[in-house]
């Protein structure tokens, strides 16, 4: 049995909306989870059902073997950090911290020796005596995880905890919040919409899409081997080609008119519509080796983005139009040659890698978001 | 290409550009404001300053001030004090609890609109007219009155009450104080995180617990400062005491109206200093609300 | 539906109600369930004694002969009618002047002089705690003597009167207005019009006040509330304003008196109601253009 499990857990509002559906996972002690996915996915009123303020329509969850579905919050011994952080703001930081102690009856130096700890561990050593408004976004996050520990609860709950903050403070305190979390080996479930967060933090990443886990797995797997169009658009930059169906059992598509040849399975009958999805990763500039598949086309644009140049390749259309854009990454390096505007350029990709979706999957590939602002 | 270095001053910093001295001419936008105040309550404000100062001469005198000290004036003043020291606390409670069963204690959204509408219009709702409902309720004839003699066969005026007394100017003034109340307290009920609640939940502390370490100290600032402000209110009141009892009641704001009326009690002077005493005791709960107005702001950022 | 009771407070309320109106914070409160009976209770004991004095006043007005009575009576008294109207024009004016007033004082103040802006938000709320009493105290004294003769004559004593409902519509206008230009960028907006050629007054009249329609709408709103239910002011510079007149009816007339207590009353209501349908269209206007 799993230190946190959830077992079929279904969420629906008076009224009809189902914002969760059977959603079940097994947590293991101090394992750290994150829950990933768009606005409205259901990722933050699962986690709420964990903490206790929203009761599942069904199913159970179950912390450490005991039932905990119907105990109210007070009752759970979880911790919760909140995105507004949530500090009383009529106490100093110290009495923030203590206040799971002292309601708890916990003897009063007791409550000060495991005060002053936490303010240690998040990094706050001096600022006991201050008030919630006299300190910084990130400092008052941290002190919100100093309360939420200081009580040593059996689950941490982090609700979008960074989303209110810079993006370098973002960056920074997400690593002290894993080593936080590491050093003391509490199993930590963490929501967020940030996919760098959830890939770089966590032990498994759940991501979800309206009320739907539609992957659970390793970030490496998430990313290399996304289980279904949504993850594979949600998790890295897609580029997403039109293809059209030669031979299934051969692998061979046409891209644009461009014969090539995939190791992946799918299915249809010639002249079926698809989608090849791949990362810009997966793509490189050249015409190197005969087992890779070929495009050729016009450079259109040359962009730096730091360490990487995104090259991007427009693919000839029908009838003189313009065709499908491909997106390729190159590392940035002194010895890169940059191909100029207007340049006929030839993209190469494994056969291994690209995912072949139906034509009405809801996939979005970077231009679409970017068209649609 | 170099560019050509500005000369820097001792400290290592750019010259600073010389300042002029400009006629602020900007300030001569203010002009209509500022003479239509000065002509209509500045000077009237002075004048009254002034005169507060003055003896039946014109000489200078604090003669009015320390006539204050008169057992008739301190009646008016103890009477006043009282009366909006009950009000005040008591509009403040119930007025609260008001406000807050609408907004945090569970009931239909729509009964939070009607009742900050009709708090807007209620708190107006004051003077003569409020004077001459409450005694339609609970004068002699009044609706209330019949009802607990005939029906409850409680005889109120036959047990000494009277609406026409202290007890019923504060019966009539919680009118326009529980309103006043609910409408000041709404935004800092509403400041109230429901994160807070679900935070000191999360962390193991009960609903008394919540309230006692978390949402009272919170509130307090608020709540503190609104009380006083109700006090201001409530010692202002004039029209509604006077509709209600005809002057028969000694309050400080009858005593003033009946000092211009020309019923000479005391010299005019006297009259003044008793507006002067109004003035401060406004002026100073006024300035008290917008203290703890401010700190609890910054709580409730 | 006077101002003549509570200066400070009942200013201060109508002020509450209307930063509530116009948008301050939305609530975003949904308890599900019925909430707990407690709050049930404390609510209705609030109805009732809200809604008692009104009852008793509607039951009294009927109690004459005729059902009704006293309602006629009241639709046919023309001095009743020559003070509400008396009333009313009052108000107008005031609104007028006060517009005339504030918009451009407060205009300038965020735009040229932000320094005067503590001083000037001092003197908009003097009226709080200058009680009407103590107000007109000071107006008859000061107007009262040469060379400022103003209280000997009818006109000399409208004047004053408006004069001094002016000065108490302050803090509502000021706050009214002022929130208004805080909504919209009264810099930019001048800068366009001075680039497009446009002088101060232009900027003010075509610019400026029709995007603050709603703030000067809820504004005089109240003000006309409280001038035609003010009491204190109007009495002691002998004015035969609504109140007044309503304060004497009663000694011929306790009837018809209470049913125009009552109609006060509604009057009051509907002007509130008026400020809050204002305030909501406001609101919607903005979110249709913020969709684009």
């Amino acid at each position: 049995m799993a230190y946190l499990e959830l077992s079929h857990v279904r969420k629906a509002f008076p009224g009809g909306t189902v914002a969760v559906e059977d959603f079940s996972l097994s947590a293991e002690q101090g394992e750290f989870v994150s829950f990933l996915g768009p606005s409205g996915c259901g990722k933050t009123t699962t986690l709420r059902m964990i903490a206790g303020f929203e009761r599942p329509t069904s199913g159970t969850i179950t912390l450490d073997g005991r039932d905990i579905t119907d105990i109210s919050p007070n009752q759970r011994n979880v911790g919760m950090v909140f995105q507004s952080y949530a500090l009383f703001p009529n106490m100093t930081v110290a009495d923030n911290v203590a206040f799971g102690l002292t309601i708890r009856k916990r003897p009063k130096d007791q409550v000060t020796k495991r005060v002053d700890e936490l303010l240690q561990i998040v990094n706050l050593p001096d600022k006991g005596k201050r008030y919630p408004y006299q300190l910084s976004g990130g400092q008052q996050q941290r002190v919100a995880l100093a309360r939420a520990l200081a009580f040593e609860p059996q689950v941490l709950l982090l609700d979008e905890p960074l989303s209110a903050l810079d993006a370098k403070i973002r960056v920074a305190l997400r690593q002290e919040i894993r080593s936080i979390q590491r050093q003391l080996g509490i199993t930590t479930v963490y929501v967020t919409h940030d996919q760098e967060e959830a890939l770089s933090l966590s032990d498994r990443v759940v991501v979800m899409s309206e009320g739907r886990m539609e992957q659970v797995g390793h970030p490496f797997e998430i990313y290399n081997f996304p289980a279904t169009a949504f993850v594979a658009s949600f998790v890295g930059t897609l580029n997403v080609l039109p293809g059209v169906v030669v031979n299934a059992g051969s692998g061979e598509l046409t891209i644009a008119g461009q014969r090539v040849r995939l190791k992946s399975s799918f299915e249809g009958v010639v002249g079926r519509e698809v989608k090849v999805a791949l990362r810009p990763e997966m793509v490189s500039l050249g015409s190197a080796g005969d087992a890779e598949n070929h495009l050729t086309g016009k450079v259109t644009d040359v962009s730096f983005l730091g360490s990487i140049v995104r090259i991007r390749v427009g693919l000839a259309g029908e009838n003189g139009a313009d065709g499908p854009t491909v997106i390729l990454d190159e590392f940035n390096e002194p010895t890169l040659k940059l191909p100029t505007l207007g340049d006929t350029a030839t993209v190469n990709f494994p056969q291994v890698g690209p995912l072949v979706l139906d034509a009405k999957a809801p996939v979005e590939s970077l231009e679409e978001l970017i068209a649609e602002g | 290409m170099t560019a050509q270095a500005a000369p820097l001053d001792e400290r290592g910093g750019l010259p600073a550009r010389p300042v002029r001295r400009r006629f602020p001419v900007a300030w001569l936008g203010l002009a209509p404001f500022a003479i239509f105040s000065t002509l209509f309550l500045v000077l009237p404000t002075i004048y009254l300053i002034v005169a507060s100062l003055q003896d039946r001469q014109g000489a200078f005198t604090l003669d009015n001030y320390t006539g204050l000290t008169d057992p008739t004036v301190v009646q008016a003043y103890s009477n006043s004090i009282e009366i909006s020291l009950v009000t005040a606390i008591g509009g403040g409670i119930f007025g609260f609890l008001l406000a807050y069963s609408v907004i945090a204690g569970g009931l239909p959204g729509f009964l939070r609109s009607a009742l900050m509408t009709f708090s807007g219009v209620a708190s107006n709702f004051a003077g003569v007219p409020l004077a001459l409902a409450f005694v339609f309720t609970l004068g002699r004839q009044g609706l209330v009155s019949a009802i607990l003699r005939d029906v409850f066969k409680i005889d109120i005026y036959g047990a000494g009450f009277t609406i026409y007394s202290k007890i019923g100017l504060e019966l009539v003034y919680m009118y326009f104080q529980f309103p006043l109340m609910v409408l000041v307290i709404a935004p800092a009920i509403d400041g109230l995180k429901k994160e807070w609640r679900e935070a000191s939940e999360v962390l193991g502390a009960s609903s008394a617990q919540y309230w006692r370490r978390v949402a009272l100290p919170i509130l307090l600032p608020s709540l503190l400062g609104t009380v006083i402000l109700l006090f201001g209110n409530s010692f202002g009141a004039q029209a509604t005491a006077y509709q209600l009892t005809s002057g028969l009641i000694s309050l400080v704001t009858i005593v003033i109206s009946a000092q211009m009326r020309g019923d000479v009690l005391f010299n005019p002077g006297l009259g003044y200093a008793l507006a002067m005493g109004m003035v401060v005791i406004m002026s100073a709960s006024i300035a008290v609300y917008s203290l703890l107005q401010r700190r609890s702001e910054r709580w409730l950022r | 539906m006077s101002q003549g009771s509570g200066g400070a407070g009942s200013t201060i309320a109508a002020t509450m109600y209307m930063k509530q109106a116009l948008g301050n914070k939305p609530s975003r409160r949904r308890r599900r369930g019925l909430g707990s009976i407690v709050w049930w209770i404390v609510f209705l004991i609030g109805v009732l004694y809200f809604f008692v004095p009104l009852v008793a006043t509607l039951l009294f007005s009927l109690k004459p002969a005729a059902f009704g009575d006293a309602y006629v009576a009241t639709a046919h008294d023309t001095e009743l009618f020559g003070s509400l109207l008396y009333s009313f024009v009052i108000a107008i004016i005031t609104v007028i002047g006060s517009t005339l007033l504030i918009v451009p004082t407060a205009y300038w103040v965020r735009l040229k002089v932000p320094r005067a802006r503590p001083l000037v938000e001092f003197i908009t709320l003097l009226p709080f705690v200058v009680p009407p009493v103590i107000l007109v105290f000071g107006l008859l004294n000061t107007y009262s003597h040469p060379p400022l003769f103003l209280t000997e004559t009818n006109l000399g004593n409208d004047v004053l009167m408006v004069c001094a409902y002016i000065v108490l519509s302050f803090p509502y206008m000021y706050r009214a207005v002022d929130t208004g230009l805080r909504a919209i960028d009264i810099r930019s907006l001048t800068e366009a019009g001075q680039s497009l050629g446009a002088g101060w007054f232009r900027i003010l009249w075509s610019v400026i006040l029709p995007n603050l329609r709603v703030s000067i709408l809820a504004g005089a709103f109240l003000t006309v509330a409280i001038v035609v239910g003010e009491f204190t002011i109007a009495i002691f510079l002998g004015r035969k304003t609504f109140a007044p007149f309503l304060s004497i009816l009663g000694d011929h007339d306790p009837y018809e008196q209470g049913a125009v207590t009552l109609v006060s009353f509604g009057i009051t209501w509907l002007a509130m109601g008026l400020i809050g349908l204002v305030g909501r269209g406001s609101r919607a206007r903005i979110q249709v253009a913020g969709a684009h």
